[in-house]
């Protein structure tokens, strides 16, 4: 009967996993509690951040994005030859990938909603269209030289311990708050709760469902450019097959962290945790110098026990 | 005063069917108008051109002295015209408070104030009298809260009318006492609300004007207490009748007490669809069953084929008590039941006249015996001719057959398992005079060759002239027969009329 409480169970059991990742891991490896492990922990898996978070209003809002990898592909291999082959200002080139993702993610939301397609279909076209405009662009890896990268490099926050933000973190934290921000504190953020909750309900309300939906996936698009050129500062290079199959690390993010696949009902707090057991995780196989093939492994199984979960505390509280 | 809203001849056509032919109605401001009919009569189709779902052929409709025509339900609303559906239209996963004000939050800096926006839903809901927590979920409240918080959120946007479109029709007793307690509320402080149900006790304890619709004209509208029960259902169902007019036309009185009892209920019943009953089925029997919509009729027979289990009472076949009775059994058993959506529960419009007519055939034997093909035409074309359907040809496919002849497929399809007890739930609306006459012709000649018929009809004269005895339902009890002299339409309307919580 109590909704509330079960979706705080659904957090905190997220949150749980986590502290107890931590401890565990603390106590088997020395060093591992420091701030250079957490920094690392952010810094590493940024691009994967941001994608997620832009996944996370996509499927709240009760569709999905299944292109968000390829178009980070896209975006490193774009910007790479741009500024590379071509000397275009790194400026320039990240405001021209991230029209080319908004505009990309709008595009699939129109269709989605104006022809009422499935967005599964449209965002696997999307997949597809948008490797393989990768690989047009360049099929092979591009290094970036450019003295605004190398200066970005060196930017960082420090915080204490000897560790640092770097900028892919920076990038990172704003957008988290701004989705946090935009999801709780927005009327558009609300609607998109709503259209997820129930799409002829919202409708029938009056909201203005086709603008939101479009605005969803735009953002989505938005976020995977913006993933894309975060990746590109983190590795200097660009390369077509980046980020090969990323969706479906996002998506399992999104779902660890409480949001629900069917949508209406979770939020970027949980993302943000998910995320954090995902680097976790990889960690934790780094410090014990086990193949990442076990991390891989281990996701798996703790998605099928978050899903478990979801199933046994919210569905029979939606049912009453 | 000039009323809150006027309707002047409003008209309204879909393809072959004319659902609005001059509608005239009015509403005051401070009344609670009920709004009556059977299926089909009109009534939904009056609010979805209201509401701007549909456009209107023709007519006047004016709100408040000034001439509109709503263009969407986003539209209508904005005009000052809200409707709170049965089926409630909200968030369940949000909060209560943000069902309210979705859409309109209030803002701060162009940020959501969550203080203010409970503050403005808990104003709302003190309005109608209820207090309740607005930071829990809406899905952490029963249907009956859920509607009232819809009607706060019509109300807060400024509605000058509400519509409230078979609110109750999932509420239990003490719930529509909460929400007559708000609906009373609202009439004192001036709204005007249009109340469709099709409840009579409630229309009788709530309304201050009834209007009556029947095949999309108005056939009255009076006071409530200038319009006894007797005259509202004789509107409803359009019967026309006076004391001379000699009904039931000649039936043949047939013998049925040394024939096979089919089937037999005892306290048959299941909780909160039809209250426990006694039906005695025989052989060659034309059982009716009579009631308004609501009453119980399509539940009791959906209880006879094992569509619904039974909560309490026993089923007997052939003297036999069953368990476990599903439709599978009933089916085996000789039980054969068309019901009254066609579309939704019977044909499979995308299949052929042939496929249609051979699924029940085939679903009795097993998968592995398939009927042979030339078999199948042989049955398929045997019943084309038989009733007379009018297709192509048996490769037809059956949505584009007319409504009429679609349910002869259904009946065919059901005729070829050569059943014992066909049940029948409104075989008859939406077709055509002729085809009508040949079904109910149809019945009388199988029922003549030992086939047991239950009848499920609204038109009272259809149950006169077929039927050999008429079971009445009343707000899902049984609560009478009629047989012999008894049989007409008077009788009938009486017992639906009767108001004594019998």
């Amino acid at each position: 009967m109590n909704q509330r409480w079960s979706k705080l169970v659904s957090t905190a059991s997220t949150a749980s996993v986590l502290l107890l990742l931590w401890i565990v891991a603390g106590l088997a490896f020395d060093n591992f509690w420091s701030p250079f492990v957490v920094a690392d922990l952010f810094s590493e898996n940024a691009f994967l951040g941001i994608s997620a978070i832009g996944m996370t209003l996509v499927i709240l809002s009760g569709g999905i994005d299944l292109s968000v990898g390829s178009v980070i592909g896209f975006t490193t291999i774009f910007v790479a030859t741009l500024i590379t082959d071509h000397s275009v200002s790194p400026w320039l080139a990240w405001l021209t990938a991230l029209l080319i993702g908004t505009g990309f993610g709008a595009m699939m939301g129109f269709l989605i909603h104006v022809f009422e397609l499935p967005a599964f279909l449209v965002t696997l076209a999307g997949l597809f269209f948008a490797r393989g405009m990768a690989f047009f662009v360049k099929p092979e890896s591009v290094q970036i030289r450019s003295e605004t990268y190398e200066w970005l490099s060196s930017c960082a926050v420090p915080t204490g311990g000897g560790a640092e933000l770097e900028l892919t973190t920076l990038i990172l934290l704003s957008v988290f708050a701004i989705a946090l921000v935009t999801l709780n504190l927005t009327r558009f953020g609300r609607n998109i709760f709503a259209i997820g909750g129930s799409q002829s309900s919202a409708q029938l309300m009056g909201l203005p469902v086709g603008r939101t939906k479009v605005l969803v996936y735009a953002i989505s698009g938005f976020c995977s450019a913006l993933a894309g050129i975060t990746m590109t500062l983190y590795m200097d290079s660009g390369n077509p097959i980046n980020a090969t199959a990323l969706e479906l690390d996002a998506i399992a993010i999104v779902v660890i962290g409480g949001t629900l696949l069917s949508g209406g009902v979770g939020g970027v707090t949980g993302t943000m945790l998910g995320f954090l057991i995902y680097g976790t995780i990889y960690q934790i196989t780094y410090f014990a110098s086990l193949s990442s093939s076990l991390a891989t492994i281990a996701i798996g199984a703790l998605l099928l026990t978050f899903i478990m979960l979801q199933r046994l505390i919210v569905a029979p509280a939606e049912a009453e | 005063m000039a009323p809150l809203l006027s309707i002047r001849s409003l008209e309204k056509r879909f393809p072959g069917v004319i659902a609005l032919a001059g509608v005239d109605f009015e509403l005051q401001r401070g009344e609670v108008h009920a709004l009556m009919g059977e299926n089909g009569a009109g009534k939904s189709t009056l609010i979805k051109v209201l509401t701007g779902v549909h456009a209107r052929d023709g007519g006047i409709v004016e709100l408040d002295g000034v001439s509109i025509k709503a263009s969407s339900p986003r539209h209508a609303e904005s005009l000052g015209i809200s409707t709170v559906y049965q089926e409630v239209n909200l968030v369940p996963q949000l909060s209560v408070a943000e069902n309210i004000s979705l859409g309109r939050q209030p803002r701060r800096w162009g940020l959501i104030s969550w203080r203010r926006l409970a503050q403005k839903a808990d104003t709302a809901l003190k309005q109608l009298g209820l207090s309740l927590d607005v930071r829990r979920p809406l899905s952490s409240y029963s249907i009956a809260i859920q509607q009232l918080v819809a009607i706060a959120r019509a109300i807060d946007i400024d509605a000058k009318m509400l519509i409230l479109d078979e609110p109750t029709s999932s509420l239990d007793q003490q719930e529509v006492e909460l929400l007559f307690s708000v609906m009373n509320r609202l009439r004192d402080q001036g709204m005007g609300i249009v109340f469709v149900t099709h409840f009579l006790d409630q229309v009788y304890e709530i309304s201050d004007r009834i209007t009556v619709l029947r095949s999309g004209v108005n056939v009255g509208t009076a006071a409530t207490g200038n319009m006894d029960r007797l005259g509202l259902i004789q509107r409803m169902l359009g019967a026309k009748w006076s004391a001379d007019t000699v009904e039931g036309q000649t039936r043949p009185e047939k013998s049925l007490d040394d024939k096979l009892i089919v089937l037999q209920t005892r306290q048959l019943g299941r909780r909160g669809s039809i209250e426990p009953f006694d039906l005695q089925i025989r052989e060659g029997e034309v059982i009716g069953l009579a009631g308004l919509l609501g009453s119980g009729r399509t539940e009791l027979v959906r209880l006879l084929f094992g569509l619904n289990s039974a909560s309490t009472g026993t089923l007997e076949v052939d003297g036999q008590p069953v368990s476990r009775w599903s439709p599978r059994k009933a089916i085996d058993a000789g039980f054969a039941f068309c019901p009254e959506d066609r579309k939704r529960e019977g044909l499979v419009e995308q299949l052929t006249v042939r496929e249609n007519i051979l699924l029940a055939m085939q679903a009795a034997r097993s998968v592995g015996s398939p009927v042979p093909l030339r078999r199948q035409l042989e049955i398929s074309r045997t019943y084309v001719d038989q009733l007379n359907i009018k297709t192509p040809g048996v490769h037809t496919r059956t949505a584009t057959l007319s409504g009429g002849n679609q349910q002869k497929v259904l009946l065919a399809r059901w005729l070829a398992t050569k059943p014992r007890l066909l049940i029948l739930d409104e075989p008859t609306r939406g077709i055509d005079i002729g085809t009508k006459a040949e079904i109910e012709a149809l019945i009388c000649e199988l029922s003549a060759a030992g086939l047991a018929v239950v009848l499920i009809s609204s038109e009272l004269e259809d149950l006169v002239r077929c039927c050999d005895r008429v079971v009445v339902l009343r707000d899902r009890h049984v609560v009478g027969e009629v047989t012999g002299d008894e049989l007409n339409q008077r009788c009938m309307m009486e017992m639906l009329a009767h108001h004594d919580g019998t």
